[in-house]
């Protein structure tokens, strides 16, 4: 078999191919992050921000984002999963070595070349890092391509914070500027305390030349969209990834449809401008 | 292309003969109601029937229809195509025109091979309305009252005879291997014109505005009160998309067997209706209520179809409003927000008895 994932799909939509779970790597009590291979002749092909259909055979498939870059794809890719349901717990159980399905990649994802040349304020908050980590990547990968890049991340606990490692990576480039809160501390926590909207006074932005990125649950959007609409951030420049239930992936099942928009085809990237007046967006 | 006549005894003849390569599938008596079923015989011919209560979209996109096989261990994975060569016979033109638009739901964008392989191996054989089928239907109103180009063959029931228009090749062949027909003559045009005129004034018009109106209609209805009435009524039982001809969103479930060792993807039918559709695994349900959820519906019916596939998502059969227990109907809905529009007052119409 040779070509790209998505060129599988020629024989039935619905039709995963098998991929191996190279290595998982416990992140949080509830997330883990699953490497996997795809056959050999195979490649994924993705941009940063679309998500793939995961199968565990005999339990069912669910939409999960893509947590690498394509920058760093080396042949595998990751996905950070939280246990949630039925299908991503029967992933948590299962160890290297095993087999899952994938379809995909699915979805329109991150216009990158657009942000080329601009400053990048990410926003993720909580699990809302997982897909926002593949594009976070791929502008540190070729960061010369970008203005400044300023990330602001908010989880409601410390113990729930991901990817801890790469955020001290991050911390220490000396190129992006990262802060971190926690809606609740611990008694080691030293850092910020407060929802993320309460970090968006720390973020120098020119309005005109910034792109915001922004993912994480329901309830964040319409404060966070509130800090960016307020900096000045034109509608166009800001850029949201929506979580929905993404059962098909192809545009047919209906699961995903905000108002008449299928998630799974024009998003789950949208910017603030093209969902504005759509009612069931936001 | 032609138009040819055929007997009432040839028509039979037709279907026991075409029985050898197809399955046969038409309007059948079930408990006083009709169904599509297997037509086993020409005595199972039952083409002046009264609206069937699940329309023929279930031999194209099935209830319960299997994906993929697989088995447990090494992944090994099959797509499924069960599309045996199958007649639908008899179909009204609003079912046509529902077909039409399920033709190009599944084969625009990601095509998708599980309904294009039935629908590639099936005949559709449709039938003019010459009166109504229902107390609830509309169709003269939604304009699905005359056959659209998704049929292989159409009928029209001249009393003795059957004038059969041959939509296509495949039609042709097929009347040309299995029917007994003759060449349409100048008094047989006649007589077809005649029917055809004839039959508009048995049928009502229901709505109180050009169709035509109805996807602006909806486009300026999202915040009209009467969501929330219609949430209030609705029982969120799903009984208006199980009937309706248009509707196609699924579910995927994996099925396995007792040892585990092998299972089946299959999709089912689903329903916007239901509480947990836009359900996500987080527990976040996208449309909470009722009264968005039966305004998804009806959005999608007269306008989200239209602007996506250049078609209604609504052809008037009246299955819908037949199903609720809660006598919510299309017409009504259509009807009371076109009058909130232009300052009138609906008159609730119900089924035209």
């Amino acid at each position: 078999m040779s070509g790209t994932l998505i060129e599988t799909l020629g024989e039935s939509l619905y039709l995963p191919q098998t991929a191996r779970i190279r290595d998982v790597r416990p992140i949080t009590a509830m997330e883990k992050l699953f490497t996997l291979e795809l056959p050999s002749g195979l490649t994924l092909d993705h941009n940063p921000g679309q998500f793939i259909e995961l199968s565990v055979l005999g339990v069912g498939e669910a939409p999960i984002s893509i947590s690498s870059s394509p920058s760093r794809s080396n042949g595998t890719f990751e996905l950070c999963v939280r246990r949630a349901g039925d299908v991503t717990g029967a992933l948590h159980r299962m160890a290297a070595g095993q087999v899952v399905g994938v379809r995909g990649p699915f979805g329109r994802g991150f216009p990158i070349e657009r942000f080329r040349g601009k400053d990048i304020l990410f926003a993720p908050g909580g699990l809302g890092l997982a897909p926002l980590r593949s594009l976070i990547n791929q502008v540190l990968d070729e960061r010369g391509k970008y203005g400044r890049v300023t990330i602001l991340y908010g989880a409601k606990h410390p113990s729930e914070l991901l990817f801890k490692d790469e955020l001290a990576a991050w911390k220490e480039r000396g190129d992006v500027e990262l802060h971190v809160t926690v809606d609740r501390p611990d008694e080691n926590w030293t850092g910020n305390v407060g929802v993320i909207t309460t970090l968006f006074a720390r973020a120098q932005v020119y309005a005109r030349n910034t792109v915001a990125v922004t993912c994480g649950p329901p309830v964040m959007y319409r404060f966070v969209l509130m800090e960016l609409v307020g900096k000045g951030i034109p509608d166009g420049n800001i850029y949201l990834s929506f979580e929905r239930r993404m059962k098909c992936g192809v545009g047919k099942c209906g699961h995903c449809q905000i108002n008449h928009i299928y998630t799974c085809q024009s998003g789950p990237v949208f910017s603030y401008a093209e969902i504005k007046g759509v009612q069931e967006a936001l | 292309m032609s138009l040819r006549v055929i007997s009432m005894d040839a028509m039979g003849r037709f279907v026991a003969s075409s029985r050898s390569e197809y399955r046969v599938v038409g309007p059948k008596p079930l408990h006083g109601q009709y169904i599509f079923g297997d037509v086993e015989s020409p005595d199972d011919l039952h083409l002046n029937y009264t609206q069937t209560v699940i329309p023929p979209k279930k031999y194209l996109f099935p209830q319960r229809e299997e994906l993929l096989r697989f088995k447990s261990g090494d992944g090994e994975i099959e797509p499924v195509f069960d599309a045996p060569p199958t007649i639908l016979l008899g179909l009204h033109t609003c079912d046509l025109h529902a077909i039409r638009l399920l033709d190009r739901v599944f084969s625009s964008g990601h095509v998708d091979q599980h309904y294009r392989r039935r629908r590639d191996n099936t005949l559709v054989i449709s039938i003019e309305c010459l009166r109504p089928c229902s107390r609830h239907s509309f169709c003269k109103s939604m304009g699905t009252l005359s056959a659209t180009d998704a049929f292989d063959l159409h009928l029209t029931d001249l009393g003795a005879e059957y004038t059969v228009d041959v939509g296509s090749e495949a039609g042709e062949a097929l009347l040309a291997k299995h029917a007994k027909t003759r060449r349409a003559t100048d008094d047989d045009y006649q007589r077809l014109n005649t029917a055809l005129a004839q039959k508009w004034p048995h049928f009502p018009y229901r709505l109180d505005f050009d169709v035509s109106e109805l996807p602006s209609l909806m486009r300026t209805s999202y915040n009209s009160p009467l969501w929330k009435d219609l949430g209030e009524r609705c029982l969120a039982c799903g009984s208006c998309t199980n009937v309706c001809p248009t509707c196609y969103c699924f579910n995927v479930q994996d099925e396995v067997d007792f040892a585990l060792s092998a299972g089946r993807r299959v999709r089912i039918w689903d329903s916007c209706q239901l509480d947990e559709f836009a359900t996500i695994a987080g527990g976040h349900n996208f449309r909470k209520t009722r009264a968005e959820r039966q305004r998804h519906r009806f959005l999608r019916k007269g306008q989200y179809q239209t602007d996506a596939f250049g078609l209604l998502g609504c052809v008037g059969c009246g299955r819908c409003a037949q199903a609720c227990l809660a006598h919510i109907t299309p017409v009504d809905t259509f009807n009371t927000l076109h009058h909130e529009r232009s300052g009138g007052a609906a008159r609730p119409k119900g089924g035209a008895a």
